[in-house]
């Protein structure tokens, strides 16, 4: 097996509070190891480059039925953005939903290692799980959507939350899912009836259950089956004016749930949900009541939703939202109800400098990550490609770590949108260390991945190495330098292996699909009840749902003992 | 000027923007022998497939002598000059131009003058489907310029429109003016049906027969005539639709009154005090 030296590199590994010491990396068989013979290890010199855990993406849509149709609607979004085929790499395209190859590559590329495809409806687990063994380098797992899910509303109807536990555990178990999603919870349901939950105590027709007790109840449940990562929610009212309220209402509702210091949640693609007004043309930001919030409280970590002036395709699993959108710029769209499950609707969307809703939000995503102090609890990400492609992540860093990127961008866009943006009162520049934390080894904390996300002696040797010389490079002036160089990086090492070097992919390996396999002391009983129910209300019966392990070319489970 | 004359009888489609006044005149004989394009999967020189004549250098102008149907993307992205061409050509004849004029001397395929934004595009002969509309999936039409067509269209003419004039003086085929936002279509001869669906703003004038009326159509008077541009005018009288009322849209249909009698059912709507036809009794 390869073995590695990493040399005279500048580290940072925020997990092991490693803050740009200059230090050798030995990797062996796939692993971190203390040292390796020097005369047999392959070296690299990383003499004046920068040395990271490989990127986790908490959340980006890379696989499923919603990225397959996205792509099948827009011919547009290909044409004008295609990848060559290389002796080593596969063709490709796509600018904001790219082919499953050229995800993989353009990850690795950046120096992502792992990457979460946040929203599986469970139904499509199977087509899920064939587009992630397409994507290759990268380690990826999936969240099923389980907050609509009829049994679950079903449960929390009499409530029974052991009984739901153990349901929810055989869910995760069959579709191979790693963490539960939660989205506009209660509102999809009461989307196939047309209607919406506008706060947490609408009660969804016919189930009489409240959003409040789905998330409460889910919270409850992840905590018996003891999962890596928390809930990972998509608040109600998400992408509505005045809807920071709801965001906080949420974040509250889990309070009392989180013990020492644990987290209890996740609100993912927090930007759209910290609108402040009445209506679009009153939209203000709301970016500063939820920092004061998260700043004050352990339980709670977010995710930017950071937008990029693009061109890009929205697509959630929120089939109201996703209407409003529709009607809010009439491009071509979809929208389905998945079953007993969920829905999804996907719009192409253009967000412009100009428009003064378009820079609000592009200013909120950045208040947020900005006036959170703690980096462990805000993480980047674009909610690919919702708010932009994840390839713009660098640019995104770029604005982060320099006030001057920030004043450049600002001074191009749209003027009331500038003269009410809070950022030209922050003066916060992060540095290289809290990069680290916001695109590494915060979300791998947050998702409980032990071997990712550091540098420790046994972990993942998924390692990113960018050309970046932290003692002469002042990121706050030479942003683009910066920027330039997190684009492509010099190396990038998974499971021990240069898969990349200097942004051409020179090994093309397969990644895993993590997910985690929940032992119950008693398993969920599928008794007949269950399998009439699948066979009324599902076009699939209850044998053929699961999906077997062998449907994962590379399988990685993680077991956890669950408390039922 | 520059002359091109084909060496052979395509038969594998050729890609090149580089057949442009643009990119041509600034160079040499030897250079624009020279220049790269693809033949099928293989890369050629201009000087491999063309015989090139260069004379009067000052002059920005680029004629093309032959068939040219199996040839792609000619005055694409061409921003000024002259590019005379004198037989058939393929798809995407300027596509996404800014500004001089093209003149073709012989049918064109496909959207032909796709996504323009300026200039002008004049066709002696027949174009073919999506003349002006932009390519698959985009909502990005024609956003400026002229484009006349002398001979026939296919369908979808002018769709997704938002400025500019399409003039056509032969027959048009379906959906002409298919989701137009603004600019102006005028067909003098008969026009196949489906003219205007889904358009919501914009006016297309149909001088001669229009095969059937879509009924999302809502007729709002008679006009004597209609503009076309600044110093030309459509004589009349023509029938005045607004639509698509389907996308709540405010694009006006003009069609002629005395080439299409069985339209006169409508005018019984413009009389007062009537209600589907019937007289109301009051």
């Amino acid at each position: 097996m390869t073995e590695l030296l990493i040399q005279n590199g500048s580290v940072y590994d925020p997990i092991n509070r490693i803050n740009g010491e200059k230090m050798d990396i030995a990797v062996k068989d796939g692993k971190i190891v203390a040292s390796v013979s020097e005369t047999r290890a392959k070296k690299i010199n990383a003499l004046g480059m920068i040395v990271m855990p490989g990127g986790v993406d908490i959340h980006t849509h890379i696989a499923g039925s919603e990225v397959n149709t996205g792509r099948l609607i827009r011919p547009e979004d290909h044409y004008r953005d295609f990848e060559r085929k290389t002796t080593m790499t596969r063709s490709g395209v796509g600018h904001s939903v790219p082919s499953t190859f050229t995800t993989g590559y353009r990850y690795a590329r950046m120096g992502y290692t792992t990457v979460m495809n946040p929203s599986m409806a469970p139904l499509e687990a199977k087509h899920t799980h064939e587009e992630l063994n397409d994507i290759p380098i990268v380690d990826k797992a999936t969240y099923p959507l389980v907050g609509d899910w009829w049994f679950v509303l079903e449960y929390l109807k009499r409530p029974n939350i052991k009984e739901l536990a153990r349901h929810v555990a055989w869910m995760m178990t069959s579709t191979k899912g790693y963490a539960l999603k939660i989205v506009n919870p209660g509102g999809l349901e009461a989307w196939g009836s047309g209607s919406n939950m506008h706060s947490l105590e609408d009660q969804i027709p016919y189930f009489c259950v409240t959003p409040r007790e789905i998330i409460r109840g889910l919270c409850k449940v992840n905590k018996l089956l003891n999962l890596p990562h928390t809930i990972h929610v998509h608040t109600n009212n998400l992408g509505t004016p005045g809807n920071y309220v709801t965001a906080l209402e949420t974040m509250r509702s889990v309070e009392d749930l989180a013990e020492n210091d644990n987290h209890a949640i996740h609100i993912t693609h927090c930007q759209f949900s910290a609108f402040k007004g009445d209506d679009w043309r009153t939209l203000e930001s709301g970016a500063e009541e939820v920092a004061n919030y998260v700043n004050c409280h352990s339980h709670v970590t977010l995710d930017m939703g950071q937008i990029v002036f693009t061109s890009t395709t929205t697509m959630t699993a929120d089939g109201p939202f996703q209407y409003n959108l529709y009607r809010l710029t009439g491009n071509k769209w979809v929208n389905q109800d998945v079953e007993t499950e969920t829905s999804t609707g996907i719009v192409p969307f253009r967000y412009r400098r100009r428009n003064y809703v378009h820079a609000t939000q592009w200013s909120i995503g950045l208040e947020l990550a900005l006036l959170i102090k703690d980096p462990w609890k805000i993480f980047l990400t674009t909610d690919h490609p919702n708010a932009g492609p994840f390839t713009s992540y660098p640019r995104i860093i770029g604005w982060l770590m320099s006030k001057k990127a920030r004043e450049a961008t600002m001074k191009r866009m749209n003027p009331r949108a500038r003269s009410r943006s809070l950022l030209s009162s922050i003066a916060r520049e992060l540095g290289i260390y809290e990069i680290a934390i916001m695109t590494r080894a915060g979300q791998a904390k947050a998702l409980g991945l032990k071997d990712k996300g550091h540098l420790a002696v046994g972990a993942d040797a998924d390692i990113a190495i960018y050309s970046i010389d932290a003692s002469r490079t002042d990121p706050s002036r030479d942003y683009k330098t910066v920027r330039k160089a997190l684009k492509r990086a010099a190396y990038t090492i998974k499971n021990g292996e240069i898969v990349s070097k200097d942004g051409e992919i020179t090994r093309n390996v397969k990644g895993a699909t993590l997910w985690t396999n929940i032992k119950t002391s008693e398993p969920c009983e599928i008794d007949e009840d269950m399998k009439a129910r699948f066979r009324d209300y599902w076009t699939v019966e209850c044998e053929n749902y699961p999906v077997a392990e062998h449907y994962l070319e590379i399988s990685k489970p993680i077991t956890v003992k669950a408390e039922v | 000027m520059i002359q091109l004359r084909p060496k052979k009888m395509f038969t594998l489609p050729i890609t090149s923007e580089l057949i442009n006044p643009d990119v041509l005149t600034s160079k040499t004989l030897g250079e624009i022998e020279k220049t790269k394009l693809w033949e099928g999967n293989k890369q050629k020189t201009l000087g491999e497939l063309f015989r090139i004549d260069k004379t009067n250098e000052a002059e920005p102008m680029l004629s093309v002598v032959g068939d040219m149907s199996k040839v792609r993307r000619i005055g694409a992205y061409m921003k000024a000059g002259d590019l005379v061409i004198h037989g058939n050509v393929g798809t995407h004849l300027g596509e996404e131009m800014k500004g001089g004029k093209i003149t073709v001397h012989g049918n064109t395929e496909g959207w032909a003058g796709s996504m323009m934004a300026g200039g002008s595009i004049e066709i002696h002969g027949n174009a073919s489907d999506y003349l002006a509309a932009p390519y698959r999936g985009s909502a990005k039409g024609m956003r400026g310029g002229t484009i006349v067509v002398h001979g026939n269209v296919g369908n979808e003419a002018g769709a997704h429109m938002t400025r500019g004039i399409i003039k056509v003086y032969g027959n048009v085929g379906q959906f002409a003016g298919f989701r137009m936002r603004d600019g102006t279509i005028y067909i003098e001869g008969n026009c196949m049906s489906r003219a205007g669906a889904c358009m919501v703003g914009g006016k297309i004038i149909v001088a001669g027969f229009l095969e059937s009326m879509l009924p999302t159509f809502t007729i709002d008077n008679i006009r004597p005539k209609v503009k076309i541009e600044e110093d030309q005018s459509a004589m009349g009288p023509f029938y005045v639709f607004l639509g698509d009322l389907v996308e709540q849209g405010d694009g006006k249909l003009y069609v002629s009154k005395d080439r299409n009698p069985q339209l006169s059912i409508f005018e019984k709507f413009l009389q007062g005090d009537m209600f589907y036809g019937q007289k109301v009794e009051r």
